[in-house]
């Protein structure tokens, strides 16, 4: 561990008046000749006590990435006067996985598979802002049919509340509440149970497809919803109850992590951070996808600027979320049966095979299988061409920005005629709020480092993707 | 996007069906018929069905050559609030450094998106007037996505940035900048918009583009010391072949597979 972070700089920026970060010029100046302390193979008492025959105590610390509460492998880089963090810097990178390169190998549909690895917490929101993407470059934004675009808003609110209940509970965890942990994961169950009978699976989906989803709802779904929708309400309350007015809570959270409008304006902070500064900003109001311009729900703002504001943010949009859910699952009931796709009708992109639940497995419905097997060579080659080839998209780009629970996710899609994407961009919401570390932290406390960073929530899938 | 989709709405036609006589898509086709006002451009050829060109053709598909056309260029008008836009951004470029047409290269409205060329010299001037000019005020920069096209002579690289504006109610505007590849130099936008910083040097780390006045342009993705900027299009994915039943399975990459 060096402590004495370097910078191998290709171009050294002109310390003149257009330099934003003139401070850090000033700064390499003020360290020069300050002494390096270096912990690698030594006996943490020496550099103590070298620390301590200096008189200094100011020292940087690595805080990660391997730290508990640093959510997942992001590293802090502090440096410390006493408790007070002088400086702090976020070290990323150590997830990267070059999903947006893997996608360039492979089908659009198959993309999904990999964008939905992402930010593991809020798969379908990768899933819904790719495909957008691709509607948006096919053309067939319009084509949706309702059935899917309902399906697709149940699933994306469904998600958010579960991450949002990773978001308290982890955090809770993180300033020593337990139970703030079990009741939320206790909760979230209940959501990914209907979430794995719907898709299957409880994490990483593949669920939301190019022109609609996987599959329609299983039977007893709408039961299932029915049943949930109220017991999660009941456990936030439960949740309420222990956070709210919590003094302890409180005395972590309240006036911890400042960020003002102005501050998220220009670090481009959006979702709750941004809303605890008083800004109704949700692109589901403000540039609405997937029919969300015809539900009832609010957008829930404080004007705290802290983490206790955007914890409470976070509590109201999950009620919101549920009025949501509500109103989806109204609608599902009432196209149900009337044999109302989920697919775009356009047969040279829609899968060709609805899956069904076998004795085996999930896998193909028999029904398809007879026809291809049994029935229609044609229908036979159409589906090999399509599972293997895959559809071409017109050459072209385009954007969708979709609010993901922790703000804007961004899908820049680039097509060249091809069967696959010739670039996948994501923009995730984790990646750019993490650059507010430095705003919130510096000057406060070591341990409201903590508190500040999971009021960002990050999640480090989504951001080194 | 509200006004904008209406106008270009009608340009993309979903069906991808192939024309058998000259190998296009129908919307292709379309592109390719002479109508103003997006004039396509060609961008580069196909050929044959699969990936893999060593060798010599075994497909019987090696004929099939086809233009990938993307859309050119629009006239005025483009429809919706991007004629506002153009106007504003003309106007508030005056009494700068540039002008507009000096600026702007060209300004492409294709599935109801703008996508506003512009100049590498200049997108700071641009981005300034972006954000402070009341009338366009885009707050929001949602970061800058590279592109690698290597068969662009002279433009290989391409620095996308989006735009949002949340003070005129959600509008968004693409602007494109490119470089070429042995000078790839694109002014840092840090200083109008901070939010930018990470998604700069993501995109040094990703492609190799140089951001001229970048305050700490660093790798942020990959390790400090890795060679090689691994999204471009000449950085090879990697991986191992794996063997299954005695079959062996080619890398990802090194598979044929239609293109």
């Amino acid at each position: 561990m060096s402590t004495h972070t370097e910078f191998t700089q290709t171009e050294v920026p002109d310390p003149g008046a257009n330099d934003v970060y003139a401070t850090s010029v000033a700064d390499e100046q003020a360290s020069e000749g300050a002494h390096v302390f270096n912990a690698a193979g030594g006996d943490w008492n020496d550099l103590v006590d070298e620390a301590t025959s200096l008189g200094e105590e100011r020292i940087v610390v690595n805080m990660g990435p391997q730290h508990p509460s640093t959510h997942g492998v992001l590293r802090l880089i502090l440096e410390i006067d006493g408790e007070t963090v002088t400086e702090a810097r976020a070290g990323i990178g150590y997830l990267h996985t070059g999903i947006e390169k893997n996608m360039e190998y492979r089908t659009w549909v198959q993309g999904v598979t990999f964008c939905t690895r992402m930010d593991y917490l809020t798969p379908m929101f990768q899933e819904a802002a790719y495909c957008l993407a691709i509607e948006k470059l096919l053309g067939i934004t319009d084509d949706i049919p309702e059935r899917a675009n309902v399906i697709r808003v149940l699933m994306m609110e469904m998600t958010r509340i579960s991450s949002h209940l990773i978001c308290l509970g982890t955090g809770g965890m993180e300033m020593g509440a337990t139970t703030v942990m079990t009741v939320a994961f206790r909760e979230r169950e209940r959501l990914l149970r209907v979430i794995e009978m719907v898709t299957g699976l409880r994490m990483n989906n593949a669920y939301i497809r190019p022109g609609g989803v996987a599959q329609d709802l299983p039977p007893g779904c709408i039961d299932a919803l029915r049943e949930m929708v109220p017991e999660v309400r009941r456990g936030l309350g439960e949740l309420e109850a222990l956070l709210n007015e919590n003094p302890i809570l409180k005395g972590r959270t309240v006036d911890v992590g400042v960020l003002n409008l102005a501050g998220c304006m220009a670090l481009g902070i959006t979702g709750p951070v941004l809303r605890s500064t008083g800004l109704p900003h949700d692109l589901r109001k403000l540039d609405p996808y997937c029919g969300y311009e015809t539900y009832d729900f609010e957008v829930k703002t404080r004007t705290s600027q802290d983490a206790y504001g955007r914890l409470r943010i976070r509590i109201d949009e999950m009620y919101e979320s549920l009025k949501i859910i509500e109103q989806a699952t109204d609608r599902l009931q009432a196209s149900e049966g009337e044999h109302a796709s989920v697919m775009v009708a356009d047969k040279k992109i829609a899968w060709p095979a609805q899956l069904a639940l076998g004795s085996d497995g999930l896998g193909n419905s028999l029904d398809h299988i007879r026809e291809i097997m049994g029935t229609s060579m044609e229908s036979l080659i159409h589906h090999f061409k399509l599972v293997t080839e895959g559809f071409r998209v017109p050459a072209g780009q385009a954007y969708v920005g979709i609010e993901s629970p922790k703000g804007e996710l961004g899908c820049h899609v680039v097509s060249d005629g091809g069967t696959r994407p010739y670039r996948a961009h994501f923009r995730d919401p984790s990646f750019n709020n993490l650059q507010a570390v430095a705003a919130m932290c510096e000057g406060s406390q070591i341990a409201d480092v903590i508190v500040a960073v999971a009021s960002i929530d990050p999640v480090m899938g989504g951001v080194d993707r | 996007m509200s006004d904008g989709d209406k106008n270009a709405k009608g340009d993309v036609v979903a069906d991808t069906t192939t024309d058998q006589s000259s190998g296009l898509t129908s919307h292709e086709v379309e592109l390719a018929q002479d109508r103003t006002p997006a004039e396509p451009e060609v961008v580069g050829v196909r050929h044959g069905m699969f990936g893999a060109t060593a060798g010599a053709d075994t497909t019987g598909y090696g004929g099939l050559v086809r233009p990938i056309l993307v859309a050119g260029a629009s006239e005025r008008p483009y429809g919706g609030y991007f004629d506002e836009i153009a106007d504003n951004l003309e106007r508030g470029l005056v009494g700068g450094t540039a002008s507009y047409a000096e600026a702007v290269d060209r300004v492409v409205v294709d599935r109801g998106e703008m996508t506003i060329h512009v100049r590498r010299e200049h997108l700071v001037a641009v981005a300034r007037v972006l954000r402070d000019d009341a009338s366009l005020r885009f707050e929001i920069v949602t970061g800058v996505s590279g592109v690698h096209y290597p068969n662009r002579s002279g433009e290989e690289l391409h620095a996308v940035y989006h735009f949002l504006s949340i003070t005129h109610g959600g509008r968004r505007i693409r602007v494109e900048v490119s470089c070429p590849d042995d000078d790839r130099h694109i002014p840092s936008i840090v200083s109008v918009y901070p939010a930018n910083d990470w998604h700069e040097r993501e995109t040094w780390d990703m492609f190799g583009i140089e951001f001229d006045g970048h305050p700490a342009l660093t790798r942020i993705l990959m390790p400090d010391d890795w060679p090689g900027h691994p999204q471009r299009k000449d950085y090879p994915l990697g991986g191992i072949p794996v063997e299954y039943k005695g079959a062996t399975v080619p890398p990802p990459d090194q598979r044929r597979s239609y293109n």
